[in-house]
């Protein structure tokens, strides 16, 4: 007990170089411990956004691209899916449901994804989850636009709201779809998935804004107005409305009782029939199926990638964060070595402070020494103000590296639509953090050797 | 008659790489509670001598015996437990841990010798009781150590020397950093608590004028055979 409370004044003496001591370790251990969490709650965030989809289909490119596009919001997509191919697998009995996704426009920097009511019935995050509506409800008219919670927040929309949507992805857009404002009918509920981060519109408007836009820029003329558009819908909206739910056989598992049951393949029969009156889109970005059992997944996916007339790219969303948490895998690895590094010069920093000390201590020593001490007691007082440092430094190391967590949370929610939780270390990195909290007392024998020997070869002399 | 406390014979020492002996040949007899003023210029080898008796380096030849018991048959671990036990030290100054306030720096004296501590019986009090009777003013008590004068430093070091009632105080230069008066003074009070603790006091200074005071006088230079060669 005496030794500790001589380390603690000792320590206490020399506060100001041994805070900074404490704060190289505490920025060293932040930074081991903040990459790991990092990378445990990005991939969990990753996973949460797709958990509930059996597969993503789009047209060929890489597994990770059309997993990173589709849900994720990062890239574009090379080519599209036509609205047939997605009709004939989304019509197939495995499957449960099926989201189509339209891609290409943008609001206030949020992406704008064209789809169907079938992405607020069917879409499951995070363990099952469902959507949830805070205010407002699913699409109505034809304009109107669902918002992500965090969208809904950034920029204060309520339903009843009205919006311009811009053509392109970015947020600037030298476009915008001006002539044809939508309404917000709804807002979703935070989700901590990219959801939140969207705005949803039909798949209707989304070609309602895009007519007149076919050679990529606007030709005045071909647009449609709101009316226009409403009228061409409205035309099948109205036969739909004659016609008896039963006469639908969706085989995307639509709820038919649903007010806004806008199944695209009604849409598709009367397009087919007359392309130019209807808002039938030839083409969509990619689609999630969730299938009745989830064992089917592996088999239709690879009857989709074998399909050799239009080839489409069917991937399993788990299998996709693998193979994107292979190519991270190297960086990560790089900032493990690297953290390692930081804590190992941490260590070192510690062991050049108390080398440093080692000579104005020396009157320290013969004192203790004179008073009775014996050699391994003040050599312990090193090793006890070692074992203190870095306790100290792994402690406020940890209160950083979850700091900083909280002050980077928002940013990766408004960056990559990933909320992150406060999360207690592994096991094992407790385990790695015992492991730094050993070596730095293991480094602190260095000096306490040294003291040993120089307490056995000094006299009682106090030298100066 | 007098009970002989430390008793040196034929004490022979040599640094190790050094060929040419510091002490060579001395014989030194202490009584207990005896005051014995050693007389000896830098150099003389009292600094080696200081070390020797408390058991911090073993001589290579002849033999130290303190109250009977034999130190060059001690082990490290059993010297740094009789030091503890039986010494007190006074250095030349920078006696105190600057760190710790006086009474934590005289409760040192007691830190590593369970034996002392009970012969102190409430440390603390015996602290601050020494303090007191060392003449160092209450207001003092709670200041770092190095905030204090060296003269209270050393009245300080010489509570720290006395606590738990050793048998002997080694004094190597206490009163050099002093002015006469303080060194006076300091004289006064050590022996007045040294004769309270029934411990024997071994002084150890090259000012001459202060051997009248004390029981017996020793030149280290005519005892020692290695400082009369050099």
């Amino acid at each position: 007990m005496t030794l500790f409370s001589l380390a603690r004044g000792s320590l206490a003496n020399r506060r100001a170089s041994v805070a900074l001591t404490v704060l190289t370790i505490a920025i060293s251990i932040a930074l081991l411990v903040l990459v790991e969490q990092m990378r445990n709650q990005v991939r969990e965030g990753f996973y949460r956004s797709v958990s509930g989809t059996d597969l993503i289909v789009g047209a060929p490119t890489s597994s990770v691209q059309l997993l990173l596009f589709s849900v994720f919001g990062l890239g574009n997509p090379t080519s599209n899916v036509s609205w047939a191919r997605y009709r004939e697998i989304a019509d197939q009995p495995i499957v449960a449901w099926a989201i189509p996704i339209s891609l290409g426009d943008a609001h206030e920097g949020y992406r704008v994804i064209g789809t169907t009511d079938a992405m607020f019935e069917h879409y499951r995050y995070a363990g099952g989850r469902e959507l949830e509506f805070r205010r407002g409800s699913a699409f109505a008219d034809l304009f109107d636009v669902v918002v992500g919670s965090r969208a809904a927040e950034r920029l204060d929309y309520a339903p009843g709201d009205e919006i311009v949507l811009a053509h392109g992805g970015g947020n600037v857009s030298l476009h915008h779809h001006d002539e044809l404002p939508f309404v917000v009918s709804g807002v979703l509920a935070p989700t901590g998935t990219p959801v939140d981060q969207s705005l949803y519109i039909r798949l209707e408007a989304h070609h309602a804004i895009h007519v007149g836009w076919e050679q990529g820029r606007p030709r005045p003329d071909a647009m449609l107005t709101p009316e226009q558009a409403r009228a061409r819908v409205g035309a099948h909206e109205h036969s739909r409305a004659d016609g008896d739910d039963g006469s639908e056989n969706s085989g995307d598992g639509h709820d038919h009782d649903h007010d806004y049951d806008h199944s695209p393949n009604r849409v598709r029969d009367d397009a087919t029939a007359t392309p130019e009156s209807s808002l039938q889109p030839d083409e969509i970005s990619a689609f999630l199926l969730g299938l009745k059992t989830r064992a089917a997944a592996l088999g239709l996916q690879y009857r989709i990638n074998q399909q050799r007339e239009e080839p489409l790219l069917a991937i399993l969303p788990g299998i996709a964060l693998q193979q994107l948490w292979r190519i991270t895998g190297l960086a990560e690895q790089i900032l493990r070595v690297v953290a390692g590094l930081v804590v190992l010069a941490g260590l070192l920093g510690m062991l050049t402070a108390l080398l440093t000390t080692l000579n104005e201590r020396r009157r320290e020593m013969a004192i203790l020494r004179a008073c009775g001490a014996r050699p391994w007691q003040i050599s312990a007082l090193l090793l006890i103000e070692a074992a203190f440092i870095t306790l100290a430094g792994i402690v406020s190391g940890l209160a950083l590296a979850y700091a900083a967590q909280f002050a980077l949370a928002p940013w990766l929610l408004e960056r990559f639509g990933i909320a992150v939780s406060f999360a207690w270390p592994e096991v094992w990195q407790w385990l790695v953090l015992g492991a730094i909290a050993l070596a730095g007392v293991l480094v602190a024998l260095v000096p306490a050797v040294m003291v040993y020997r120089r307490t056995l070869a000094d006299g009682m002399q106090v030298r100066q | 008659m007098p009970e002989l406390l430390l008793d040196i014979e034929a004490l022979a020492f040599a640094w190790p790489g050094d060929s040419a002996p510091v002490i060579d040949g001395l014989n030194l007899k202490v009584e207990r509670g005896q005051r014995v003023f050693l007389a000896g210029a830098s150099g003389s080898g009292k600094s080696t001598l200081l070390a020797l008796i408390g058991g911090l380096v073993t001589p290579t030849a002849g033999r130290i015996r303190f109250a009977g018991d034999d130190l060059g048959a001690l082990s490290r671990a059993r010297r740094d437990r009789f030091r503890a036990d039986h010494l007190g030290v006074i250095f030349q100054q920078f006696n105190l841990l600057p760190w710790l306030d006086p009474v934590a720096n005289v409760l040192l004296g007691c830190q590593f010798s369970r034996l002392r501590r009970n012969r102190a019986g409430n440390p603390g009090s015996a602290a601050r009781e020494l303090l007191a009777a060392m003449g160092l003013a209450e207001d003092r008590w709670i200041r770092r150590a190095d905030e204090l004068s060296v003269g209270q430093q050393q009245r300080v070091a010489a509570a720290r020397a006395l606590i738990g009632q050793p048998d002997l105080v080694l004094a190597d230069e206490p009163t050099s950093a002093l002015d006469a008066d303080r060194r006076d003074d300091f004289i006064d009070l050590l022996f007045a608590q040294a004769e309270r603790a029934g411990s024997a006091v071994l002084f150890v200074s090259h000012d001459r004028e202060l051997a009248t005071r004390f029981d017996a006088t020793v030149e280290l230079s005519e005892i020692n055979a290695a400082g009369a060669v050099a």
